[in-house]
């Protein structure tokens, strides 16, 4: 009890039942959505935690990261895998997806952070390892190789393996979003959270009052694989198939980043917000697209609207969103 | 808090050819308030950032309570006592000024909560408590360089380096700040080490002063003494004393 | 280690040096936008893409060559580039890299889906009239085609390097790269100059992009590939450094003919980022480019 009253900290009041009345609705929300409806607020939520996850990295440790898809993509192979193969569960799975996908975080962030690489060329370097790891993917006939890696689609509900309809799969994102949500809280209240802080604006300045600056960014970068790997494996039981391709592509890795950037880095509910801006400007243009009947329509308008919002909001939406409503949350 | 004495043995720096330090040798006793003087790129910061752990000396020894510290990293050199400030300062622009010290406290407190007691203590000593939820960004220059030293003395250290933490203060502002570490150093026993321009401040403080020019040390003394060193006076003549 | 082996490596050798040329003319578009603004520009696959588009629009509806609309294509992307430089991205320079990745991604993502909204998904190709032609020396094929194409991206790098190098303009861009507020100082105006390397480094680009359709076909899900491969050629050869790019260029389209020669062709990517990123941790600054800082 007193844990969740160290979470609320001093939050005020109306905060706390505001949050409290969306987690009620987004509880029953099978109940008072369609399936069209209910399947866009799974995206959203699955947009939100995977972003959560990579605001770890770069909100917290400052850090950009564009090849995320690595962990996601390792998160949902291995898992998928493993159940393909031998029949063992995501429960299970998941345990050896996270140790893979941490294992390659520490790597890319020992080489990174170790060699001082920062900006763009930290960013490059994630990058080609996904690159790299895509197209090792396309050859390993245990993954499937470039044809795929397919799972039986059942429709009966097992929770063990994660098979079913989308009410199981909503409850396991809304599960995982809220999670995350409440780990990053704890995260940045706590001594870990504060000096990743502190990184984040000034490194050697950190360093020179005791933060050990390459153990902080190292835990974060892990921490944020780990997440996101969780992602990796949510997706492929919902979608049922891998394909290289697309599990480790740089079009995944952006889209990761996008709700995070959006809505506001470094922030809690910054990912939150990106993520109801983009998936509701998503369906509105793919709606507009279908009118229009020109490929490519949907990605113009999705295009000028970051566009908009990067020149107009560069810190995110939710900071501005967040100072009209009179909120106060930690700028990014 | 009490005091840690430092050594430094023939400490020596080069870079990519260019010496910046060459085996300057001098020892600041426990509890002892020195000042470091020179003219403008004389090796000063460059001998405060072998101290600190920014960079490892090329010869020589560092020595904190007997101890060699040279050539660790800058954090695990605060762990072993020695605070610093910086002559452009560094405060968390984005955090508030509660939060920056807090960070420093953090690291002799791992409990967010004593942390931040420790750290509202110190603000209040500064003067900066009720500023404490402010923006650091939003700060001005003199608060600046208290945040500084808040947040550098919140690690609890036993050796304090101040770079030019005088630097751009009105002589009020000076007085007050001279006054501050006086009654720190009268209370705790902390050993300073200031890099200062500011006479004014290097009088008052220093019990000794050691004097570096092109990266070499010409002078030791009383602040009297090397006031009336043939050398030192060569080498800042035509330079104005800061008032 | 046959003689017939060997004949293969050393034509795809050829091959790969002579693509590797137009690689080389994109990535220097790149290497003189981030080496001058620090601006990372993650449109650049998309311009390529779009100058290929462009060739191959006035090849087939304008029955004109892509060696002779090059020139056309280069001034339009420089007065594009200029534009969106003084106007868009200006004010981004210095800003934090997450929002000129933004910015840039959205740029990328107009350009790109215009591209297929005009163009549509397929493929599109340019046949040359010397599509078949080639030069022979001794056992080596040269082909036309490439050749001309890698001769042509030379001439444009080394008027380039004349306009880095004789022009006032080029001197003073240069200045400026190397030290911004030095530049300001001495009263350069370098917004214009700014606008002007973005254009330059544009007009690179789409040069590139009119010599590159004469070689494969372009579609719109080419960019993304070739802004890595831009970045990778730019890292590898160094920034800021020309000669660098280019020769980048060279390295990677040698290794990656030569990849897919010894390895499975779709390893040789494999091979182009494990390059990279060796030298990122080994030597960041590139083959041949400016010594950290």
């Amino acid at each position: 009890m007193s844990f969740i009253r160290r979470l609320a900290g001093n939050a005020p009041p109306r905060i706390l039942w505001s949050l409290g009345v969306l987690l009620a609705l987004l509880l029953l929300a099978p109940a008072l959505l369609g399936k069209y409806w209910l399947s866009v607020l799974i995206l959203i939520l699955y947009f939100a935690y995977v972003g959560q996850a990579w605001n770890v990295l770069m909100g917290f440790a400052g850090q950009l990261s564009l090849g995320h898809a690595l962990y996601a993509g390792l998160g949902g192979y291995i898992a998928a895998g493993l159940y393909f193969h031998y029949g063992i569960g995501p429960w299970a799975g998941l345990f050896a997806a996270v140790a893979v996908a941490g294992m390659a975080g520490a790597i890319v962030g020992y080489l990174g952070f170790r060699f001082s690489l920062a900006g763009v060329y930290f960013a490059l370097l994630t990058i080609a390892f996904a690159e790299f790891t895509r197209v090792a993917f396309d050859h390993w006939e245990w993954a499937g190789g470039s044809g795929g890696l397919f799972l039986k689609v059942e429709h009966a509900t097992d929770i063990v393996n994660l098979r079913g309809g989308p009410v199981l799969f909503y409850y396991s994102i809304l599960a995982l979003a809220a999670g995350a949500f409440i780990l990053c809280r704890a995260l940045l209240q706590s001594r870990l959270g504060q000096y990743w802080l502190a990184i984040r604006e000034d490194a050697e300045a950190a360093q020179a009052v005791g933060v050990p600056v390459l153990r902080c960014k190292m835990i974060a970068i892990v921490i944020s694989a780990a997440l996101t790997a969780l992602a990796g494996v949510w997706n492929a039981f919902y979608y049922n198939n891998l394909f290289p391709e697309t599990a480790f592509a740089m079009g995944r890795s952006i889209e990761i980043t996008l709700a995070p950037i959006i809505g506001g880095l470094g922030t809690l509910f910054g990912p939150i917000v990106g993520a109801v801006v983009l998936t509701g400007l998503g369906e509105a243009f793919t709606d507009l697209g279908d009118v229009l009947r020109i490929p490519g329509t949907k990605q113009i308008f999705y295009g000028l609207a970051l566009l908009v919002i990067v020149v107009y909001r560069p810190a995110g939406v939710w900071p501005w969103l967040a100072d009209k409503l009179g909120l106060k949350e930690r700028r990014p | 808090m009490s005091g840690a004495r430092l050594d430094l043995e023939g400490v020596t720096k080069h870079f990519r050819g260019l010496r910046a330090v060459h085996e300057v040798s001098f020892t600041v006793p426990a509890g002892a308030i020195h000042a470091l003087i020179g003219p403008n790129g004389a090796g000063k910061t460059t001998i405060f950032n072998m101290i600190a752990g920014v960079y490892a000396p090329n010869g020589g020894v560092v020595r904190l309570d007997g101890k060699a510290i040279s050539g660790l990293r800058p954090d695990l050199i605060c762990d072993a006592g020695v605070g610093r400030t910086f002559q452009l300062v560094k405060p968390f622009k984005g955090l508030s000024v509660l939060e920056n010290v807090t960070v420093g406290a953090l690291h002799r407190k791992p409990r967010v909560a004593e942390a931040q007691e420790s750290a509202n203590a110190i603000l209040s000593r500064l003067g900066l408590y009720d500023r404490r939820h402010q923006l650091a960004e939003s700060l001005t220059l003199p608060d600046r360089k208290r945040l500084e030293v808040a947040r550098a003395l919140a690690t609890e250290p036993k050796l304090l380096l101040l770079d030019e933490v005088m630097a751009g203060l009105r002589p009020t502002e000076v007085d007050v700040m001279v006054g501050f570490l006086r009654e720190l150093n009268q209370r705790t026993g902390l050993t300073i080490l200031l890099i200062e321009h500011v006479m004014r401040a290097v009088m008052a403080l220093a019990a000794e002063v050691v004097v570096v020019s092109y990266g070499e040390k010409i002078a030791e003394g009383t602040p009297q003494e090397i006031s009336r060193h043939q050398a030192v006076l060569d080498v800042y003549l035509g330079e104005q004393e800061e008032l | 280690m046959t003689a017939d082996f060997l004949l293969t490596l050393a034509q795809a050798i050829v091959n790969g040096l002579l693509t590797g040329m137009v690689y080389g003319l994109m990535a220097l578009g790149l290497s003189v936008i981030f080496g001058v603004m620090r601006i990372v520009n993650f449109a650049h696959g998309e311009m390529m893409v779009v100058g290929m588009y462009l060739a191959w629009m006035g090849f087939e509806y304008l029955q004109v060559s892509p060696m002779l609309s090059l020139p056309v294509i280069a001034a339009i992307f420089f007065a594009a580039g200029y534009v969106l430089q003084r106007g868009l991205i200006s004010p981004f320079i210095g800003r934090p890299e997450h929002q000129q990745f933004l910015l840039l991604l959205a740029v990328a993502i107009l350009l790109v889906n215009a591209s297929l909204a005009i163009a549509g998904p397929d493929s599109r190709g340019v046949q040359m009239e010397s599509q078949f032609d080639s030069y022979e020396l001794g056992p080596l094929v040269f082909d036309a085609v490439r050749l001309h194409a890698a001769l042509a991206a030379v001439a444009i790098a080394l008027l380039l390097w004349l306009f880095f190098t004789r022009t006032r303009t080029g001197k003073s861009i240069r200045a400026a790269a190397d030290n911004n507020l030095a530049a300001l100082v001495v009263g350069l105006d370098v917004r214009r100059l700014y606008a002007v390397t973005f254009g330059v480094g544009a007009a690179c680009v789409g040069a590139a992009g009119a010599l590159m359709i004469t070689i494969i076909p372009v579609s719109p899900f080419l960019a993304v590939e070739y802004t890595l491969l831009a970045f990778v050629i730019v890292i590898v050869g160094g920034l800021g450094s020309m000669t660098g790019a280019l020769l980048g260029g060279l390295l990677i389209g040698v290794s990656e003919a030569v990849a897919g020669l010894l390895l499975q062709p779709s390893l040789k990517s494999m091979f182009s980022f494990g390059l990279l990123i060796l030298v990122l941790l080994l030597r960041p600054q590139g083959l041949l480019g400016k010594g950290p800082q």
